[in-house]
C-alpha cells in the first residue's frame, strides 16, 4: 500500500488553501500548485493566520505550528509535484480543465502516486478517464471550510482498485478527517440532498406558500437545523446555486434539479445573497459570515 | 393578554402531553382553539370571536372553512405544531392562512401560540404546508438511495450531521419516528400534488402494509 509522506494540492482557492491546511497541520509534507502566483500568496497568508489562530485557541502547539509550516511549500508548476504520493485537486469544476491535469499529472508524477478530486458535482469515472492511471483515482470531496468541517465524502469510480481506495481512506483518516463511502453519483450524498431541497424551499417561496423568514424559523425550530435554508442560500450565493443546480439536472434530468425561475430572476437582479448585500435576506455589511 | 377557551375533540397531536399552551386557557375567551382529531367537525364558524383555531394533520383548512373565488379568509386559522411520526412535538407551529384572513385574527393566534412559549410561522393553505412539503421529498429520496445501494444508512445519516449540522439523520430519524407514519403523510401529499417525489419510498410502504398487520 502506498505509504503517504508528501501531500500535492491542485488549486489554491477556496478549497484547495484549506485542504492544503488539513495536510500540513497534520503533519504531512504538502505541496500547494497553482497557476495563479497571487492564489498562492493569498493562500499562503490564510494559512500562516489560521495555524497562529489555532495557537491562540489552544487546538495546536506553536511547535506543531512551526513543523507544519517548514513542512509547507507553494509551486506555480507542475513539476513541482513530483514527489507527491498522492495528489487532491481543487480546481475549477470543469471536467475538461480537470481531465487534463490528471493526464499531465500522470508524467510528473511517480506510478505509486494517487490522485483524488474534490470534485463537488462530476463524476470520479469521468474526470479519471484517460489520465493514465484510471486505478489510482479516487473522490475526495471535502466541504467547505475544509480546515474546520472533518466530513470527506470518499468515491471510488468504476475503475479504481481497491487497495487505491483504502490506501486513500486510509490517509483521509490520517488527516484527522471523517471519510464516508459513497458511490460515484452526481453530488455524492450531501449535495444530492441539498440541491434539489433548496430548489424546494425557493419553489415554496415563489409560489407564495410562506416568506423565507418564516420558512427558516420552522426549519430551525420545527427540526433543530442550525441554519435556515434561505440563510444557507444566500451564503453559498445564488449564483453558485445556479451552476449546481445546471450540473445535476443536466446529468440527472430531475425537476427538482432545475433551477427554479425565481432563482434566475433574483441572480439577473443582482440578488446572489451575502456577497451582494442581498439575496432572500438584506445584509448590510460586506463581512464574512461568521468573522 | 389574550384570553382564549379550548374544545378538546381528543387525541391532539400538537398537544398530546401537559403544555403551557392547555394550562392556559380559560372557560370563554378571545379566542377559541378546537384541538384534537375531531377539531375539523367539531369547528363552528363564531363571527364574534378575533380566532378561531384549528388543528389540522394532512387536512387543509379550506376543508373546514370552504374556499371561493380565491377570495377565502376569515377569523378561522389553522395550526399544527409541527412533530415527525411519534416523535415529540417541537416547538414550531405552522400558522394557516387563507388570501383575505383577518389579520387581527392572525395577530391574536400568534399572541396565544408565542404566550404558551411556541414559535410561529405563518404560511398559506397548501397541503403539506412549509415542513412537509419540504422535508418529505428528502426523506423519501433517502430511503430511495439505501435501496440503490449510494451509501449505508449510518454513513449517509452521519453525512448530514458532519456535513451540514442536522441534529439527526434521515434514515434513523425515520425509524424512529414510524416509517409508517412517513408513508401516510407522503401518500396525502402524492394525491394533492401528483409528482413522484412526494409518492411514499418503498420502504415506507412496506412498512405500512406491516403496520396494518400490527407488526413493527
Ligand atoms: N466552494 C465550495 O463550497 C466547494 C465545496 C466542495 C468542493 N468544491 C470543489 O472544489 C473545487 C474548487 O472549488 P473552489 O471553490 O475552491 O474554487 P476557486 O475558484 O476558489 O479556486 C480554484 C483555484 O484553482 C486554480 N486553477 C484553476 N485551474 C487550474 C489548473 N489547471 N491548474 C492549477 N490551478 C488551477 C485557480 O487559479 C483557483 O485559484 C471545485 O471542483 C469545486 O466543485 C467546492
Amino acid at each position: 500500500m502506498t505509504t503517504i509522506q508528501t501531500v500535492g494540492v491542485c488549486g489554491a482557492g477556496t478549497m484547495g488553501a484549506g485542504i492544503a491546511i488539513v495536510a500540513a497541520r497534520a503533519g504531512y509534507r504538502t505541496v500547494l500548485y497553482d497557476t495563479n502566483a497571487k492564489a498562492l500568496d493569498r493562500a499562503k497568508g490564510q494559512t500562516e493566520a489560521f495555524l497562529a489562530k489555532s495557537v491562540e485557541r489552544g487546538k495546536l502547539t506553536q511547535a506543531q505550528v512551526d513543523t507544519a509550516l517548514a513542512g509547507y511549500k507553494t509551486t506555480d508548476t507542475l513539476d513541482g509535484l513530483a514527489e507527491c504520493d498522492i495528489v487532491i485537486e481543487a480546481v475549477f469544476e470543469n471536467l475538461a480543465v480537470k481531465q487534463e491535469l490528471f493526464g499531465k499529472l500522470n508524467d510528473v508524477c511517480p506510478e505509486h502516486t494517487l490522485f483524488a478530486s474534490n470534485t463537488s458535482t462530476l463524476s470520479i469515472t469521468q474526470i479519471a478517464s484517460g489520465c493514465g492511471r484510471e486505478d489510482r483515482v479516487v473522490g475526495m470531496h471535502f466541504c467547505l471550510p475544509a480546515q474546520l468541517m472533518k466530513l470527506v465524502e470518499m468515491s471510488p469510480g468504476l475503475n479504481t482498485s481497491d487497495t487505491s481506495f483504502a490506501a486513500a481512506w486510509a490517509f483521509c483518516e490520517a488527516l484527522g478527517q471523517k471519510p464516508v463511502k459513497t458511490k460515484d453519483a452526481p453530488g455524492f450524498i450531501l449535495n444530492y440532498f441539498l440541491v434539489p431541497f433548496n430548489n424546494d424551499v425557493i419553489r415554496l417561496i415563489e409560489a407564495g406558500v410562506a416568506e423565507p423568514a418564516d420558512i427558516d424559523r420552522a426549519i430551525k425550530a420545527g427540526l433543530g437545523y442550525k441554519m435556515g435554508p434561505c440563510e444557507l442560500l444566500d451564503l453559498i450565493g445564488l449564483d453558485t446555486q445556479v451552476l449546481l443546480c445546471d450540473a445535476f439536472y443536466g446529468v440527472t434530468h430531475d425537476p427538482r434539479c432545475a433551477a427554479p425561475p425565481l432563482l434566475h430572476r433574483m441572480v439577473a437582479a443582482g440578488h446572489l445573497g451575502r456577497k451582494s448585500g442581498r439575496g432572500f435576506f438584506s445584509y448590510d455589511t460586506d463581512k464574512m459570515y461568521g468573522a | 393578554m389574550v384570553s382564549y377557551s379550548i374544545v378538546d375533540t381528543g387525541d391532539s397531536r400538537s398537544f398530546p402531553e401537559d403544555h403551557p399552551f392547555l394550562a392556559g386557557s380559560g372557560a370563554e375567551g378571545e379566542v377559541v382553539a378546537y384541538i384534537g382529531a375531531g377539531a375539523i367537525s367539531a369547528w363552528q364558524e363564531d363571527l364574534s370571536r378575533t380566532a378561531i383555531l384549528v388543528e389540522l394533520h394532512t387536512e387543509t383548512l379550506g376543508e373546514v372553512t370552504g374556499e371561493s373565488r380565491g377570495e377565502e379568509g376569515s377569523n378561522t386559522i389553522g395550526f399544527s405544531r409541527f412533530r415527525v411520526g411519534d416523535g415529540a412535538p417541537s416547538d414550531l407551529v405552522e400558522l394557516v392562512r387563507q388570501p383575505h384572513t383577518d389579520p387581527a385574527a392572525l395577530e391574536a393566534a400568534r399572541m396565544v401560540l408565542e404566550g404558551a412559549g411556541l414559535q410561529v410561522s405563518e404560511c398559506f393553505d397548501f397541503a403539506g404546508r412549509i415542513l412537509d412539503r419540504l422535508i418529505r421529498p428528502y426523506y423519501n429520496e433517502a430511503l430511495a438511495k439505501l435501496d440503490e445501494g449510494l451509501a449505508t444508512a449510518d454513513d449517509m445519516d452521519l453525512t448530514v450531521k458532519l456535513g451540514l449540522g442536522y441534529p439527526e439523520g434521515p434514515i434513523e430519524l425515520l425509524e424512529r419516528t414510524g416509517l409508517h407514519h412517513h408513508h401516510d403523510v407522503t401518500q396525502a401529499l402524492f394525491e394533492v400534488y401528483g409528482t413522484r417525489h412526494y409518492a411514499p419510498a418503498r420502504r415506507a410502504r412496506v412498512a405500512k402494509k406491516r403496520a396494518k398487520r400490527g407488526l413493527s
